[in-house]
């Protein structure tokens, strides 16, 4: 198995880069204004808390030591306790990556069925009307702030036609008897409407543009031609062997937008009050707690990471050209 | 590019040199906008009918809040402080212009002499600068700059540097594999022969062909800047002092605007951001046809 080895290489790669922004991220939460205790110890704590915390992260001994502390703490993952909430980190965290997962993922796929469909589409009609103008719009979503599609689309549906509620996961007062009940609920699917509406429109451009670049690179190779000669329907050549071959690279990068995505979630997530780790993140370093705002960077930082290890696997283990020399 | 610039005609010949896309539409288009764009941030005082700060009152001395478009001679209307929009839009084009041109420099020097050093030297040169940008491909990059900017004192620079130290990443990345086919050309191993010390190389033999892709990446950088900065003041992590479009939209939000109806508010702001981003992805791709022409459109 020849493939092995750079699968190998590549997973140790990124857990080096995983180190080292978790160096970065101990750094850059130790050289904040204020004493280095304000990263875990809020001063309302009780007398009690403050030394625990102190002796489990131990605060009171040399950086280098707090960072080896830190690390130690990491691989249990011990993140230390919310200012605000007087949970641990680490709870609140596995609380909300769901409902960030639910929003990234299924604004994603409906981003890339979209976007895969229409860049065909654009690339079987290549050089007409419908791509002159379909072309600059696609590139002005791209350019789009997400938090301001947001709230106009939030402003249209919610505030002036009322289809859809303005913020939050549900109704005020509704209870579920198990989370996959909520997660099924059309209280919770109407919730997720905007956002996710507002997250697909933004990320359907990249799916859009590169199957529509493949395929037209597919569409000059000689086995395209051939069934042309063929007299195969356009159906056919396009659906059948056009966009099969074209699929790869843009399934490749689906992985790569997961990541990305996390990252736009932060203001759409504020923008619709949605509880996710985005959300969390703002709020938690607005209100200075900063063990929750470390947890929800690492957090995003993780899968970030992850995905550009999926999508470069998945580049390896697909495409034979590739190699890891 | 000698047949594209036989074609091109006199513009052709003033800003070929410069390597401008002209004879593209999207790329002519966004030149234009660029050059609008540019002209407002410059005058923006002398255009502009208000200051965009001032809290203005009527003749009646009652605070001139919500006004709608065109009401008591304000284009735009006002906000619920009684802020000119209008103005506020002009000035906003300022603190774009300066975020945008300053990250996209930053990055792309940055990221253009770390892609030339670690293609041209390779070995471990190489091997520890991409480890560099594979780390700053794992950094998250919009939580990073709102911790940047929470914890060092908000203000445009600061998010520019947060920017700056996430983003040279991709440019880097490309300049590299493009110094590593121009170091295998003819003309780069005659001059390593003839004895051409290796700055003189990188100077007059690698750094021309590569200033190109440096822009191209740069006015790429120019929209990812302006939106960055939209997001981090709309998330209340910006500059308090600079009007800005992002600024705008959250002072929109944060006063109701939404439940209020108010898009004659927050609609402009986004608008004006959508335009100058795109004029950048135009420019590019007026580049890209120009660089690789064989990619076709």
């Amino acid at each position: 198995m020849n493939t092995l080895k750079p699968v190998l290489s590549r997973t140790l790669q990124l857990l080096l880069v995983l180190w080292a922004v978790v160096t970065i991220l101990f750094l850059m939460f130790r050289l904040m204004p204020g004493n280095p205790l304000a990263a875990y110890i809020d001063p309302t704590f009780t007398l009690e808390q403050q030394e625990q915390l102190i002796r489990q992260f131990g605060l009171d001994k040399p950086l280098l030591s707090q960072y080896f502390t830190y690390l130690g703490n990491l691989l249990q993952g011990e993140l230390g306790y919310s200012f605000r909430y007087r949970t641990p980190v680490a709870e609140r965290i596995w609380l909300l990556l769901p409902n960030t997962l639910i929003l990234t993922f299924s604004s994603l796929i409906i981003a890339y069925v979209f976007g895969i469909l229409a860049g065909a589409w654009l690339a079987w009609r290549r050089g007409s009307r419908a791509e002159a103008v379909s072309l600059p719009i696609v590139l002005a979503t791209r350019a789009m702030p997400e938090f301001w599609l947001g709230m106009v689309l939030l402003a249209i549906f919610s505030f002036s036609l009322g289809i859809f509620p303005a913020g939050g996961t549900r109704s005020a007062g509704t209870e579920y008897t198990s989370l996959w009940a909520l997660y099924t609920s059309a209280d919770f699917l109407s919730h997720l409407a905007l956002p996710v509406l507002t997250l697909a429109i933004y990320s359907q451009g990249l799916p859009l543009l590169l199957m529509r670049s493949n395929m037209l690179d597919v569409m000059k190779e000689d086995f395209v031609t051939m069934a042309k000669v063929k007299g195969l329907s356009p159906y056919t050549i396009v659906i059948k062997h056009g966009a099969r071959n074209a699929l790869l690279p843009v399934m490749t990068s689906f992985a790569i937008s997961v990541g990305y995505q996390l990252q736009g979630n932060v203001v759409v997530e504020s923008v619709f009050s949605w509880p996710g780790l985005g959300r969390e993140l703002v709020s938690a370093v607005s209100a200075s707690d900063y063990p929750l705002a470390q947890g929800a960077f690492l957090m995003i930082a993780v899968v970030v990471i992850a995905m550009n290890l999926i999508a470069d696997l998945l580049y390896t283990l697909l495409d034979p050209r590739i190699s890891h020399a | 590019m000698p047949e594209a610039s036989a074609s091109r005609g006199l513009v052709g010949r003033i800003f070929g040199p410069l390597h401008l896309p002209v004879g593209d539409n999207f790329a002519v288009a966004g030149l234009i906008i660029y050059a609008v764009f540019a002209f407002t941030a410059i005058f923006a005082p002398v255009l502009a009918p208000y200051d965009p700060t001032e809290i203005l009152y009527s003749a009646e001395y009652n605070l001139a809040s919500d006004l709608m478009p065109g009401e008591e001679g304000h284009v735009l209307g006002t906000t619920s402080l009684g802020r000119d929009i209008f103005s506020q839009i002009l000035f906003g084009a300022r603190s774009a212009l300066l975020v945008g041109l300053t990250a996209a420099f930053m990055v792309s020097v940055i990221g253009t002499i770390i892609g030339l050093l670690s293609g041209y030297f390779g070995g471990w040169v190489d091997t520890v600068l991409m480890r560099l940008a594979d780390v700053a491909f794992g950094i998250p990059f919009l939580p990073f700059v709102i911790v940047i900017s929470a914890f060092l004192q908000p203000s445009i620079w600061n998010t520019v540097i947060a920017m700056a130290l996430v983003l040279w990443r991709d440019t880097a990345r490309v300049i590299r594999s493009q110094v590593l086919t121009l170091r295998s050309r003819g003309y780069v191993e005659a001059a390593r022969v003839s004895g051409s010390s290796d700055m003189s190389i990188i100077v007059r033999h690698i750094a021309p062909n590569i200033v190109p892709l440096s822009l191209l990446y740069g006015s790429i950088a120019i929209g990812w800047a302006i939106l960055t900065e939209a997001s981090i003041s709309f998330l209340g992590f910006g500059d308090p002092d600079s009007i800005s479009w992002g600024f705008m939209l959250q002072d929109a939000f944060a006063s109701q605007a939404l439940s209020r109806q108010a898009y004659h508010w927050f609609i402009p702001p986004g608008i004006a951001i959508i335009l100058v981003v795109s004029a950048g992805f135009f420019i590019s791709r007026g580049y890209e046809n120009l660089l690789f022409p064989k990619l076709g459109r």
